[in-house]
């Protein structure tokens, strides 16, 4: 068992496709939340393997995409800073704020890095006392832990050189957000398994019965993601309103429970505006005030800033599932990854992004 | 982003007061936290998610949903071609 080959068996896929076939009997429409599903499905092929009763709506599980344009102003300011190494997941250098991103701040000097992992910017901390290191903490709930973590061990190692900038996102306000609109089209959902891994399910059940839709955690892999649709068509079609686990050999119910504590400990729920949506109650997380001296915008003070988003992107429709790339009159035209006009194209996750990459057009 | 990959735990030491592994993703080696998954020991699976274990992977749940999923595929070849279908 390595946990990936088997996971990509093309004829396991197969049939498990051609099961979907033999329960569908009607349209469904369901959403996948996770950007990294969405990538996958786009790139295996999946939405066209399906049978034309199952249309795959994307949702707004992609943390690059949703943070918003005011936050990567912020993050630009801090690291134009002489005195700040600024450190990032790779994704979001190439993220537009209203005027430049992170790889042209590098261009002109600033110190700008890319790490894997959290603690390899705390590292940076503890080996350049002389400087200021900023960690740019985004993410949905997976990430949540690392980035607790590193504010945790600068506190540990007693750094004082060390801060995060916040933008942290919650998946169920999210849920809740998109089934609660009077323009909802999604009957079903798939869950993100990786947030799942760290948070369990245990908070989807009441959203399940709320809105009256199923929904099945689902993993990554190609096997992975069908079997989720086949869930999710099997509860759909017996009319069963409840959540199913299909990503049992990571998930449990209750989920990670020293990673909930931990972040716990270091976050709080706060309101979070994503880019292209909007405000969403309760929706992120922030640093508790105990933390304040790891919180960056607190730290360099920079300004509120308001930006604007171009008038031709229809990205926050997109997010929400009410319309497909291919039915924005900018995608690949105006808008393209290498100047992306909003949201959806900024990230390689984003539904937009993977549409033009693999070719998706108008059927 | 939240990609997350599967990956043996080979070696696990303490660094700054982190327990750290050594993961073997395929013969390609990257250190993880494992503070998450204080359970976890040498020979285990793990998700690794920006240099943390998220996740103890279950050996058992993985057999059982694959061992599922190859009956699904099985059904399908005993029922034989769908009526009409051109021979193969």
């Amino acid at each position: 068992m390595k946990y990936v080959t088997e996971y990509r068996d093309a004829a396991l896929v197969k049939g498990v496709i051609e099961e979907i076939r033999r329960t569908v009997t009607r349209s469904w429409t369901i959403m996948e939340i996770c950007g990294g599903q969405t990538h996958a499905i786009v790139r295996h092929g999946i939405d066209q393997l399906l049978p034309p009763e199952i249309e795959l709506v994307h949702g707004p599980g992609c943390p690059v995409c949703v943070t918003p344009l005011e936050l990567i102003d912020k993050a630009l300011e801090i690291a134009s800073r002489p005195d700040v190494i600024f450190c990032s997941y790779g994704d979001m250098l190439r993220v537009p704020g209203s005027s430049r991103d992170l790889f042209s701040v590098k261009a002109q000097g600033g110190d700008v890095r890319v790490v894997y992992s959290p603690l390899d910017a705390v590292k940076l901390a503890k080996a350049n006392p002389d400087k200021q290191v900023v960690f740019f903490a985004i993410g949905f709930e997976t990430t949540a832990p690392p980035n607790v973590m590193s504010a945790m061990q600068a506190k540990r190692l007693g750094l004082e050189n060390y801060s995060i900038l916040v933008s942290h996102v919650r998946v169920p306000p999210a849920v809740a957000a998109i089934l609660g609109s009077p323009t909802n089209r999604v009957q079903g959902f798939l869950l993100a398994g990786h947030v799942c891994a760290v948070m369990g399910y245990h908070e989807y059940p009441p959203l399940v019965e709320q809105f009256n839709t199923p929904m099945v955690v689902t993993g990554f892999e190609p096997l992975d993601i069908v079997q989720g649709i086949l869930e999710t068509v099997r509860l759909l079609e017996a009319g069963n309103v409840e959540v199913f686990n299909a990503y049992q050999r990571a998930v449990t119910l209750e989920g990670n429970i020293p990673a909930q504590k931990m972040i716990d400990t270091v976050f709080m729920e706060v309101d979070r505006k994503w880019r292209g949506i909007g405000t969403i109650p309760m929706s992120g997380w922030d640093l508790r005030p105990e933390f304040d001296q790891f919180n960056a915008e607190k730290r360099f003070q920079v300004e509120t800033i308001t930006a604007d988003e171009s008038p031709l992107c229809i990205a926050g429709q997109i997010l929400q599932g009410m319309k497909k790339p291919h039915d924005c009159s900018a995608f690949g035209n105006e808008c393209k990854p290498e100047h992306p006009l909003g949201a959806t194209m900024v990230s390689s996750e984003g539904a937009c992004a993977a549409y033009y990459r693999y070719a998706r057009v108008k059927p | 982003m939240c990609l997350a990959v599967p990956g043996k735990i080979v070696e696990i030491e303490e660094n700054d007061g982190l327990q750290m592994a050594k993961v073997d993703f395929g013969g390609i080696f990257r250190e993880a936290c494992l503070d998450y998954v204080p359970e976890a020991k040498v020979g285990d699976y793990c998700v690794i998610h920006v240099g943390f274990a998220i996740s103890l992977l279950s050996e058992k749940e993985a057999m059982e949903t694959l061992d599922l999923l190859k009956q699904i595929t099985n059904f399908e070849e005993e029922l034989g071609p769908e009526p009409g279908a051109a021979p193969a």
